[in-house]
């Protein structure tokens, strides 16, 4: 990193976990590593314990075995916006960051997902592309090692989500962050990620690199080829 | 892939003759629709105006006698005396203060007490079993109690209508604290808030509206209580007035302190939709502004 900044050696590394719901294991034995400033995409049918790894790695489920190590300062996108209703759009981007609420912080933040006029807003008149836009400003202004993505764009409309999807990838692209992107989208993991990864049977199935150049085209028989491939692995033909 | 060309044919209008020209309507906008002859306001005013008119005219011709009912010009008129030798104003103050001072201390038992029992397992465990039992005593049966411990002074009318507001508010503002959405308390934690942050900026201000709703019917049973607390044993205060005016069939007295509550229960709804326009106007459903 030009920066200079030590980082380190890993976003994620993850040893042995296992999260069981009851007498079902979701997550079984699974190792996984992410190294900074890697795109990975995690697909896999639903149920399949994705968003569980997930919610891990976010320390919202803690009750695991294994050994999980993450960067510390990491940042979540949710599925929904989940915007506080009650605080003004600014004031929910800069909520929990140390000090006093940092107004000038907030707007360039805002700035860069192109929500400047919608600073002053309570959530309520936010549309849901512009709600999850400011969500994804409360996360970049903590200016996060790992972006853990939970299918952020499957509650947008087809048009939005393209432009919600294009936004993250030039966010990831400026701020080098590594990001770890739930989808149960084929194409969209593909357009976005370096890696995409498969979940089966509560461990990474399948891993593979993404090696197309970008911006990316659909029409590419590598992008081709990577699809069917992903679907077949999806049970989908 | 082959179109059968039989099936996306369709037929044109000739081939259906029992059809006749289409008739048609001229759509008018709302505004076009409706006479607006008389303005709403006027017909609201207009009403209430009637129906005082008519009470002043069966009062009048004798219908309506003065020991069932006073005339409407009466009534203004004993308000105007009530006003001018000084009753009137210290009976308002003397209520006034009953309640304020009852509803501070309700208010704050409430808050403490739903706050404590909301946050915490053991405040709930401790809390809220007696609370819920208690709240089935009507708070009106009491008077005969409260007059033992505490005599007929002002104390017993205080507690009375602090015990009446403290219980709305109470189960309210539990109620909102215990409700409040999970995935924003996931979302805060995500965001670095520790506890105190998460009461602070999550689990308070989304149990606000409900409580601003439990406040709303906590200032209607400290009135309630007021009143029976004032009517029952008081020697000053609106019901005490009233309460003496009954002893000589004094109605035009009586009806100018109904009025005087109703207009002092109006004030209190008036301060509470204030504060609701001050403090909810994130919600989606609000409109007010």
């Amino acid at each position: 990193m030009a920066t200079g900044v030590q980082r380190e050696v890993k976003a994620v590394e993850v040893r042995g976990l296992t999260r069981r719901f009851g007498d079902r294991a979701v997550i079984q034995d699974l190792d996984l590593d992410i190294a900074p400033g890697q795109f990975v995409a995690l697909l896999g049918a639903s149920g399949c314990g994705k968003s569980t790894l997930l919610r891990i790695l976010a320390d919202l489920d803690k009750d695991v075995s294994g050994e999980v190590t993450v960067a510390r300062k990491r940042a979540v996108g949710f599925q929904a916006p989940r915007l506080m209703p009650w605080k003004r759009v600014w004031r929910n981007v800069v909520l929990g960051l140390p000090g006093r609420p940092d107004r000038e912080r907030a707007v360039a933040a805002l700035t860069e997902v192109g929500l400047a006029h919608r600073v002053d807003v309570w959530p309520k008149v936010l549309s849901g592309g512009e709600a999850q836009r400011a969500a994804l400003a409360r996360a970049l202004v903590r200016e996060p090692d790992l972006l853990l993505l939970d299918e952020p764009f499957s509650a947008l409309d087809a048009l939005t989500r393209i432009t919600a999807r294009g936004l993250v990838d030039e966010v990831w692209q400026r701020h080098g962050c590594a990001v770890l992107l739930v989808t149960h989208d084929v194409e969209e993991a593909l357009a976005l990620a370096d890696r995409v990864l498969v979940m089966q049977d509560g461990k990474i199935g399948y891993d593979s690199p993404v090696e197309i150049d970008r911006p990316r085209d659909v029409t590419d028989p590598e992008f081709q080829r990577l699809r069917a491939e992903l679907l077949a692995r999806l049970g989908v033909h | 892939m082959t179109t059968t060309p039989e099936r996306a044919r369709v037929q044109p209008p000739s081939e259906h003759p029992e059809r006749g020209p289409v008739e048609t309507v001229t759509l008018r906008a709302e505004a076009d629709a409706r006479p607006s002859r008389i303005p709403r306001w006027a017909l609201k005013t207009l009403s209430p105006i009637v129906l005082i008119a008519l009470w002043q005219v069966l009062s009048s011709v004798g219908i309506l006698e003065d020991d069932t009912l006073a005339s409407p010009l009466t009534i203004a008129q004993t308000a105007a005396g009530m006003w001018s030798d000084g009753t009137l104003q210290s009976a308002v103050l003397t209520s006034v203060f009953r309640v304020v001072v009852g509803l501070a201390i309700g208010l704050v038992a409430a808050l403490v007490l739903a706050t404590l029992a909301g946050l915490f397992r053991v405040g709930e465990d401790v809390i809220d079993a007696p609370m819920q039992m208690l709240r089935t005593v009507p708070v009106i049966g009491l008077i005969p109690l409260l007059i033992i411990w505490f005599g007929i002074d002002e104390q017993p009318k205080i507690i009375l209508v602090a015990l009446a507001a403290t219980f709305p508010l109470y189960m309210n503002l539990y109620g909102g604290i215990r409700n409040v959405d999970s995935s924003l308390i996931e979302a805060a934690r995500t965001l670095g808030l520790g506890w105190f942050g998460q009461v602070r900026h999550v689990i308070l201000p989304s149990a606000m509206p409900q409580a601003l709703i439990g406040l709303r019917y906590a200032l209607g049973t400290a009135w309630l209580a007021l009143v029976f607390g004032e009517t029952i044993n008081a020697t000053s205060g609106i019901g005490y007035e009233m309460n003496k005016a009954r002893e000589f069939f004094a109605t035009d007295i009586i009806v100018v302190c109904l009025a005087l509550y109703a207009i002092l229960g109006l004030v209190a709804d008036m301060i509470v939709r204030a504060l609701e326009r001050g403090l909810l106007s994130w919600r989606p459903a609000f409109s007010g502004r």
